[in-house]
């Protein structure tokens, strides 16, 4: 994802000057060729993310569409007062960019585990929140993002889905995706996860079991219909994120679902229940020490079928 | 139309800071706020700039060549209120809807509704870094105008400003310009026994600043070094300003109290006839 990204802002950066992009002292390798190619479009904030989200501020307050850039939390808790109070509040077009949503970095520990970005920054108004599944989405939401006013958070994952679109498909932010279609049970994800949850969708097929799988790549303006079509149509809805259960995508559908009066035949919320993790591992191996694996989606979504209770959470591990 | 500076000088700029400290006392009583001392503090830096210094033009306030202001202490907003209205951004009467019910007149300055104001403050340490950026911006188009900041002395606590000092000083942006309101009390004790900031001067030069002190009360001494920027080519100015926290009414100078307490009855009275007496 993070090379998707990067090589569709080179392209937009070449043709709009007004972009620029401002990375916090991480990016190794990655950055070099639209540093040397944009060097007026490009600055190194240093290790000073709330300087680096000011500095944002200032320049886009001034005409500028302005990326931040970093990994995990940083471009986003560290600095997230910068973020409300200057960013958002002063609608500038700052485009925060995270690298590494959930576990992408699992090996590095707690401080990079970016597992609560997506409830926080959408309870910020106004903030547009997009977390993209695959990389055809990636490049959508890089160009889409351009053309949005004010400021957005784009959570880029390790992980993905790999090219999911259909032929002649156009990205729509704020646009849920049906990837995959099918009335048993709907598996709603954002995120890289979309690739896991896709992988479900064939093993319960296998089973006699057709999954509907929904992209959700926006967060925040987030699209009631397409999630209230599959509450009608389907037997259940099953969310799927690598992030903490409260306040992410499972609560949101929930919320929406509530406020319409439209109750799912089943629902579960794959995501992550316990406390901090203090285990380390690979993307891969956290997913299936958390319960946010294949297997794991494939129960859940086996279980909403059958009108069976999914019972979450033993401490540390989504229970099925 | 393009924007200018008022040639009005040091006897102007001491009559529009009579006039917002008067204007503060009334808007803070009357809505019941705090920071009277903190605008009190600051009402003749803020009198020079909008009194003449800044580039600014009320008919376009978004006029693309003007001079950007911001006032990193939010909590002063009253003043800077004041300021533009009497420069002529928004009607003087509305000064009296300052901290009341369905007001956009904050406690803590905010730019939405408010030409003339540039950033919405409140939380300490932003108003540098968006100051950097602006000014970073600037040089990148080749505009001309110039950024100032001005910050508490408390405020210089938040670490995010020095990264701002130090961003600054690395990018050479001598169109950036920080004043500090220097009158060494904060919210709950003296800054000496708070965080203390001295050797403070040293400090800036060792980031990399261009640095004056001066008497923050004293005109002629703000316009003089105000009007001869940047302090060093090719470094960001920072103007240390000493003042006093309270400045002008006899019972609020210099005390802890005046950063809370609101002017009520006698004290009102007492307090604005020195100002007028002034």
């Amino acid at each position: 994802m993070r090379d998707a990204f990067i090589a569709r802002l080179t392209l937009l950066a070449e043709r709009d000057p007004r972009i620029m992009l401002i990375t916090g002292d991480l990016g190794f390798g990655v950055l070099t060729r639209f540093a040397a190619e944009r060097p007026r479009q490009f600055l190194n904030a240093g290790v000073a993310e709330a300087n680096m989200t000011g500095l944002a501020t200032g320049l886009a307050l001034d005409g500028r569409i302005v990326f931040t850039y970093s990994i995990a939390n940083f471009p986003t808790l560290r600095c997230l007062e910068q973020v409300r109070n200057d960013a958002a509040y002063h609608d500038a077009d700052v485009k925060i960019v995270s690298i590494g949503g959930g576990f992408s970095y699992g090996a590095l520990g707690m401080s990079h585990h970016a597992t609560e970005d997506l409830a926080i920054l959408r309870a910020i108004p106004s903030i547009t929140v997009l977390s993209p599944g695959c990389l055809w989405e990636v490049e959508g939401a890089t160009e889409a993002i351009v053309r949005t006013p004010g400021v957005c958070y784009l959570r880029l994952d390790k992980s993905s889905a790999g090219r999911t679109n259909a032929d002649g498909e156009t990205y729509q932010l704020g646009r849920m995706r049906v990837v995959r279609d099918g009335n048993d049970v709907s598996l709603l994800a954002t995120g890289g996860i979309l690739g896991a949850t896709l992988r479900a969708a064939e093993r319960l097929a296998l089973e006699g079991i057709s999954a509907r799988v929904v992209s959700v790549h926006t967060i925040r303006p987030f699209d009631a219909d397409t999630l209230l079509r599959a509450c009608r149509e389907t037997g259940g809805i099953v969310t799927v994120e690598e992030h903490v259960v409260d306040g992410g995508l499972g609560g949101l559908v929930a919320e929406t679902c509530l406020e319409a009066g439209v109750v799912p035949h089943g629902f579960h919320r794959i995501g992550l229940r316990a406390g901090f993790s203090s285990i380390v591992g690979s993307q891969e191996y956290l997913r299936t020490r958390y319960g946010l694996d294949e297997a794991a989606i494939a129960a859940a979504g086996r279980a909403v079928t059958q009108g069976r209770v999914v019972t979450a959470s033993t401490p540390g591990r989504v229970g099925l | 139309m393009t924007g200018t500076s008022r040639a009005d000088g040091p006897a102007g700029s001491r009559a529009l800071a009579k006039r917002i400290r008067i204007h503060a006392l009334r808007m803070t009583s009357s809505g019941g706020s705090a920071h009277v001392g903190a605008v009190l503090s600051m009402a003749d830096i803020v009198a020079v700039l909008y009194g003449g210094l800044l580039r600014v033009n009320p008919a376009e306030p978004g006029w693309p060549e003007r001079d950007r202001f911001i006032l990193s202490k939010g909590h002063a907003g009253a003043g800077i209120y004041a300021a533009v209205a009497e420069r002529g951004f928004m009607p003087v009467a509305k000064l009296k809807t300052h901290y009341q019910d369905g007001s956009d007149l904050s406690g803590h300055v905010s730019h939405k509704g408010i030409p003339g104001v540039e950033l919405s403050t409140g939380s300490l340490g932003h108003g540098l870094s968006v100051g950097a950026g602006m000014a970073f911006g600037a040089r990148l188009d080749g505009r001309r105008h110039r950024v100032f900041v001005l910050l508490s002395d408390g405020e210089c606590d938040e670490g995010s400003n020095w990264e701002a000092i130090l961003f600054a000083a690395h990018h050479r942006l001598d169109n950036l310009v920080a004043i500090v309101d220097y009158n060494k009390i904060q919210s709950l004790a003296p800054v000496k026994d708070t965080i203390e900031l001295e050797p403070f001067r040293a400090k800036w030069e060792a980031f990399g600043w261009g640095v004056a002190e001066l008497d923050g009360h004293d005109h002629a001494a703000l316009w003089q070094t105000l009007s001869a920027l940047p302090l060093q080519p090719g470094r960001p100015s920072v103007v240390i300003a000493h003042t006093t926290k309270g400045k002008g009414v006899s019972f609020m100078e210099n005390t802890v109290l005046w950063h809370y307490r609101t002017a009520k009855g006698e004290e009102f009275d007492r307090a604005l006839a020195e100002l007028e007496a002034s």
